[in-house]
């Protein structure tokens, strides 16, 4: 279970230490955009030491490394894929060519290190009009790759317009992000809402992000850990009804009916296959039917 | 055994980081430590120093480190970056 993703800046020791106590379900430990480039060396080695060192049980760890037009990345992977993190964040990822180049390398230091393969997850950043306009290609080009993020604030500079709450100049973006990761099997992550003292802002945002599809979200602020766990959670009401369409089920396969009908709404197999997500869900969070 | 040819530093003096300053020095390891935790943890702190001097095989340095309170895993990391600059890795 992914809802919620935190940034944590990789040349930061007090906020990369107590990265697994912030509540969200993933950290993304950034060699990029948040380090400068004379601090690269410091910072991929120290996320290398907390994350061999720092126990992170219960959070799952992501890296985001350094784009592979830069002469980052390698030097990046190699600190940091023997400790095994979930997921390497790829940013600025246009084509199938970029998931390739970089799918490429992770299986040599894999094959160096003795991991299965696809041991590490691959997540394209998709944040360029180009990422956008290929991202079906890039979430199917190779079994690596387990989600697609969504980056608004390199995107809207890419396409030359304003970067507004309100978020409509990502509209289209978010659509397509969404329609290509379901088509391609793979998980969808919406980018961070970046006004941090905004807490009606973001719990609109996440919200809207749910409503199309999306995952899960990224976060900048530990602020908006909380919020986005809440909005990309299960409620009770639809933890009864997807237990309630089980039942339904269940008993109707007992009794021998083909059509069933709850609440007077007949039930068909997608809302089958939500009732199951939704408990899957639940599971996760540790909510059974006595919690109902 | 890994030589230090400039003067070089790392980490900064920020909440739980630690400063690390490292330069060439002629003859062994000379190693100034300032800690907010010095009297609970300063023998752990230079132990770890050490350690990390030790696995680059650098014999020879003068090192001043300044820690904010900074884990074991920060200033392992801080003093291996102050070497990799100061032998001109990068």
């Amino acid at each position: 279970m992914r809802r919620s993703m935190l940034f944590l800046p990789g040349n930061t020791p007090n906020m990369l230490i107590n990265g697994s106590c912030l509540g969200a379900d993933a950290v993304i430990f950034d060699l990029e955009d948040a380090v400068a480039p004379a601090e690269k060396d410091a910072a991929r080695i120290l996320v290398r030491n907390t994350m061999r060192d720092l126990d992170f049980r219960g959070c799952e760890t992501i890296v985001r490394i350094n784009s592979i037009d830069t002469p980052y990345w390698k030097r990046d992977l190699d600190e940091v894929l023997p400790q095994k993190p979930a997921l390497i964040l790829l940013p600025k990822t246009g084509c199938a060519a970029d998931v390739e180049a970089a799918d490429d390398y992770i299986t040599l230091v894999e094959q160096r290190l003795g991991f299965a393969p696809n041991t590490v997850g691959l997540m394209p950043l998709i944040e360029t009009a180009l990422g956008v306009e290929n991202a079906f290609a890039i979430a199917s080009a190779r079994s690596r790759v387990a989600a697609l993020f969504l980056g608004a604030e390199d995107l809207t500079a890419d396409l030359q317009c304003q970067r507004t709450k309100e978020g409509r100049e990502i509209d289209y973006a978010r659509h397509r992000l969404v329609v290509a990761a379901r088509a391609a099997n793979v998980a969808v992550y919406d980018t961070p809402f970046t006004d941090v003292n905004d807490d009606e802002g973001i719990r609109t945002d996440a919200a809207y992000a749910k409503a199309l599809g999306f995952t899960g979200k990224a976060a900048i602020s530990p602020r908006h850990v909380e919020v986005i766990n809440q909005v990309f959670s299960p409620t009770i009401k639809e933890i009864r009804y997807a237990f309630e369409v089980m039942d339904a089920i269940a008993l109707a396969k007992e009794q021998g009916r083909g059509a069933i009908a709850l609440h007077g709404k007949m039930i068909d197999a997608p809302i089958v296959a939500r009732a199951r997500q939704t408990l899957d869900m639940a599971r996760e969070l540790g909510i059974g039917r006595e919690d109902l | 055994m890994t030589e230090i040819i400039r003067a070089a530093s790392a980490g900064t003096l920020e909440s739980s980081d630690v400063y690390v300053e490292i330069e060439p020095r002629t003859q062994g390891i000379e190693l100034q430590l300032e800690s907010v935790v010095l009297g609970q943890f300063g023998g752990a702190i230079e132990a770890a120093v050490r350690e990390i001097l030790a696995q680059f095989q650098v014999e020879n340095a003068r090192l001043h480190v300044v820690d904010r309170g900074a884990l074991d895993c920060v200033i392992r990391a801080r003093v291996e970056t102050a070497i990799l600059r100061g032998k001109g890795d990068n």
